[in-house]
């Protein structure tokens, strides 16, 4: 009798070979080389912004050939993808993040939207049920094919996902942290969903931050960071440690990225207590749990976390209830109670909050930098009613060279502005309410490590005039590299406190994956 | 890249600016266009002094109503029901000054605020209710066209008393003799509108100036006022030259100017783009978006009801088909006049511009003896070019 088969000796499906690509002056990927072999599940880990998704829109043929360098092999032949028509007849089909079903289709319809068995034109509806019920079995959803997608929970939803790939003869499913947002049942029930694939001949990438998934299921794990693969691990050959896992996804050298500064720490400005939250649609999920944190003058305090960690929904909660309802708790401005149920009133207490998605919900880009930078405080540039056009100017110049807005002059459309430039004119616009407290959610994400430089010193230079200043970010060693303290959140509450001396990303994660262990 | 300050902004010469400012003249100088055209065209007769003071007649609702209309737009809204509005408020101003006998003063302002609760009830659904405006006021333009057939009974009330005639059909007392045919009075209220406005030109741009802010060229400064100064005073002689100023006339400019400074000047006015162009980053920045947009509603009930009051002294009486397919007149001036269809963008001198546009064209090829088939045909074209132009432009 023959030995079993082991991962390294069977062929590989796929091979990604010194894959490289930039977006402008940003290289999101350099020279990744990266193997998947026949029938194996096989993760693909990192921390958010390693690439890992944009390897994967390379695979799926998002990135057509030809806007990347390198070359992909898949069954053993070179492949140029133009696009995800290309990669799903050839059996690679992705399921992301975000599901991309219709609501208020039924299952059958979501499953054979694009590809109905049909005569004459004409949808034959009884083959269409008859499959989707051998889908439905397959993936283990006892749910009737006529039922509306928008009566399903999300870990239903994710199944019928699958079993649209699955309807579609696939050879490699990629799966984007199918589990986030899946509870423990549904997260399991997904992981042995996948183990009967493998038997079954099918392989898998899977993309996860939960590394005791990755544990269980993985025959093969790939770690990139910041756009580069740092190897391969197989799990069969040696015990892989989670510990290692995490040393691996966020070592790195931290030279100057980031900006002195001496911190000079005061009296507590910004308390929250017993901060509590729901989500707005499903009325019975509590997204923020009994949150409680304190910030002083000339501190900058991070928030870290994973996504779905509720660091956002917290942030925008307090500032003037925009997002969540039965929202409960105090806001202390200077040790006393402030009124923070509307944005004018959170503004007028002092608190501004700069947006994660600049572009939704920070700027009017048809509307240029000047009218950007005053929208928040009219009255400061106004005399009764009537907008003073001369101060408005006066003031969008001062800012335009405080923080170096890259621009012909403050009459410019912010549409048309860099990443990093409209990240400042929306820090503009909300210096010039001038606050005491500054939520910044996500500062610096897509843009530049220059313009990364410049909002870093503008954050110092806050601190140094006295403000609290509190950061959400997704990059720990950005945290590190700027925080006097960090908080950290997992599921929302806060799991952990690091001061930034003794801050690692190591100990961070630590405290994320060992809250989740113990939930699991 | 460049971190230097530019502190002495090079001054572009007369042919740049006006190419970057394209969209701003634009409109303008299309206007201008139209109206040599149709005046070549006609022989002469498009710009004789009774055509011109009945263009300003047979518009001026048309301009009153496209000044709400624009602020609905720019909020990134539409309001369907603005003809059936108008014409409703002209049956209950009909009915109430006709059969009760009640004083036009009374009778008007009761109409005013009747149009203004039809707006906040729109608003209402729209603001708060989270209704599309598309569809409350669709169902607003049925809803108020019943109510209208059901005030007049399908017959038409009329005539009104003889004072709120003059709203629409009156113009203003001449206080010098009129020998000459020259009504000298409107003749100098033209020319002191005239003056004004270059006036507040010179003012505006010698404040720029001593701030070191950017201004248009000397050239185009001067160039644009002298063209200001003879365009005005040439209307308000043509005017003085039939029977002087219409006194609605009078009251579209003031409207007009009371919403340019409205809507260019004030912080209101500034949230109001600021919520069509960006409802959440707006919201986020400490705006009241569900507020403005209700307000807005309210604004334009009023603007419809003054409207209807306007088209049923000009009739002299209140019909059943008074107001029918106004909102399409209204809500094409805007657009003609630059308003984005996504909301944001658009202004006042633009949906003026445009009211003028689509009535100086109906007037011109009314008087070529072109037939209604294909004068709609050739509306309906001119609103698709006019904004197949301004996105282009956009995307440049």
């Amino acid at each position: 009798m023959l030995a079993p088969v082991t991962a390294a000796e069977r062929p590989p499906i796929l091979e990604m070979r010194g894959i490289s690509k930039s977006f402008g002056a940003v290289k999101a990927l350099s020279e990744v080389s990266f193997t998947v072999r026949e029938g194996e599940i096989h993760a693909l880990v990192g921390e958010n912004g390693a690439g890992k998704s944009t390897l994967m829109k390379v695979l799926s043929g998002v990135y057509p050939h030809g806007s990347y360098e390198g070359s992909i092999l898949f069954a053993g032949e070179e492949r140029h993808f133009r696009n995800i028509n290309d990669t799903e007849a050839l059996g690679i089909i992705i399921i992301h993040q975000e599901l991309a079903l219709i609501p208020l289709m039924s299952i059958a319809e979501n499953i054979f939207l694009a590809n109905a068995p049909s005569r004459f034109g004409v949808i034959d509806r009884s083959a269409v049920h008859e499959r989707t019920k051998a889908l439905l079995a397959k993936v283990g959803l006892g749910e009737q094919p006529d039922t509306l997608i928008t009566n399903l929970g999300v870990g239903k939803q994710q199944l019928v996902e699958i079993a649209k790939a699955l309807s579609k003869d696939v050879r490699l499913l990629i799966l984007d942290e199918p589990t986030a947002s899946l509870n423990e049942k549904d997260s399991a029930a997904l992981l042995e969903l996948l183990k009967e694939f493998r038997k079954q001949g099918i392989t898998s990438i899977l993309i996860s931050h939960k590394l005791n998934e990755i544990s269980e299921v993985a025959d093969q794990i790939t770690v990139l960071r910041d756009g580069r693969s740092v190897g391969t691990m197989d799990c069969h050959a040696d015990v892989i440690s989670e510990d290692e896992i995490i040393r691996r996804m966020v070592d790195r050298d931290m030279e100057s990225r980031y900006p002195k500064r001496t911190p000079n720490i005061g009296k507590v400005i910004f308390e929250v207590e017993n901060w509590s939250v729901y989500h707005p649609q499903h009325t019975q999920r509590q997204v923020v749990k009994n949150l409680g944190m304190q910030v002083r003058a000339g501190e900058v305090v991070g928030i870290s976390g994973l996504m779905g960690a509720g660091r956002t929904e917290f942030a925008m909660s307090i500032f003037g209830r925009s997002w969540g309802r039965n929202i409960t708790g105090t806001v202390k401005m200077h040790g006393k109670p402030v009124d923070v149920s509307t944005v004018t009133k959170a503004i007028d207490a002092g608190l501004a909050y700069v947006t994660e998605d600049r572009k939704q919900l920070g700027l009017i880009l048809s509307e240029d930098i000047r009218k950007n930078i005053s929208l928040a405080n009219l009255p400061g540039v106004a005399r009764r009613a009537v907008i003073d056009d001369i101060s408005e100017m006066k003031v969008a110049q001062e800012f335009r060279g405080r923080m170096r807005i890259r621009s012909h002059n403050v009459y410019q459309e912010t549409g048309k502005l860099s990443g990093g430039n409209q990240q400042k004119v929306v820090l503009s616009k909300w210096l010039f309410t001038n606050p005491d407290l500054l939520i910044l959610d996500e500062p610096t994400r897509g843009i530049d490590v220059g313009a990364k430089y410049e909002i870093y010193s503008i954050i110092n230079e806050l601190a140094d005039a006295g403000k609290a200043v509190v950061v959400i970010s997704s990059e720990m060693p950005e945290l590190i590299g700027i925080c006097d303290r960090i908080l950290v959140m997992h599921e929302g509450e806060f799991v952990g406190e690091v001061a930034g001396a003794d801050a690692t990303q190591e100990n961070i994660m630590r405290a994320i994956m060992r809250r989740k262990g113990r939930e699991e | 890249m460049t971190t230097t300050e530019t502190s002495a902004p090079a001054r572009p010469s007369a042919a740049a600016f006006l190419k970057d400012n394209l969209r701003e003249y634009g409109m303008l100088m299309s206007l201008v266009v139209i109206v040599i055209f149709f005046q070549v065209a006609t022989g002469g007769i498009l710009l004789k002094p009774l055509n011109l003071t009945n263009i300003i007649l047979q518009n001026s609702y048309i301009v009153i109503m496209a000044l709400g209309m624009l602020m609905i737009i720019v909020t990134g809204h539409i309001d369907l029901s603005v003809g059936s509005v108008a014409g409703f408020i002209g049956a209950v101003a009909a009915m109430m000054m006709v059969q009760y006998n009640f004083d036009f003063v009374t009778a008007s302002i009761i109409c005013l605020i009747l149009g203004g609760v039809i707006g906040a009830v729109q608003g209402y659904f729209v603001a708060y209710f989270k209704i599309p405006s598309f569809i409350v006021t669709l169902a607003g333009m049925l809803v108020f066209r019943g109510f209208m057939i059901a005030v007049l009974s399908g017959r038409s009330i009329g005539p009104f008393d003889v004072t709120f005639q003059k709203l629409s059909s009156g113009f203003i007392p001449e206080f010098f003799s009129s020998e000459g045919g020259l009504y000298v009075t409107s003749l100098i209220l033209g020319v002191a509108l005239a003056l004004l406005l270059v006036w507040q030109n010179i003012r505006s741009r010698a404040r720029h100036l001593s701030h070191g802010v950017e201004t248009e060229p000397f050239g185009f400064f001067v160039g644009k006022n002298i063209v200001v100064l003879a365009a005005v005073g040439y209307i308000a002689y043509l005017i003085a030259s039939h029977r002087g100023m219409p006194n609605v006339l009078i009251i579209m400019a003031i409207l007009v100017a009371a919403y340019g400074f409205f809507t260019n000047r004030t912080i209101i006015g500034r949230q109001i783009y600021a919520v069509g162009g960006n409802a959440r980053a707006a919201e986020l920045s400490g705006i009241k978006t569900a507020r403005l947009v209700f307000w807005t509603f309210v604004n334009m009930g009023v603007l419809a009801a003054l409207g209807g009051l306007v088209v049923a002294a000009r009739l002299n009486s209140a019909t059943p088909k008074a107001g029918a397919g106004f909102e399409l007149d209204v809500i094409a001036a805007c657009f003609i006049g630059g308003a984005s269809a996504y909301g944001g963008v658009g202004k006042v001198t633009g949906a003026v511009i445009g009211a003028f546009l689509m009535g100086v064209m109906n007037n011109g090829m009314s008087i070529l003896g072109i037939g209604i088939d294909y004068q709609q045909v050739i509306k309906g074209l001119v609103l698709l070019g006019a904004v197949c132009v301004d996105v282009y432009n956009q995307r440049r």
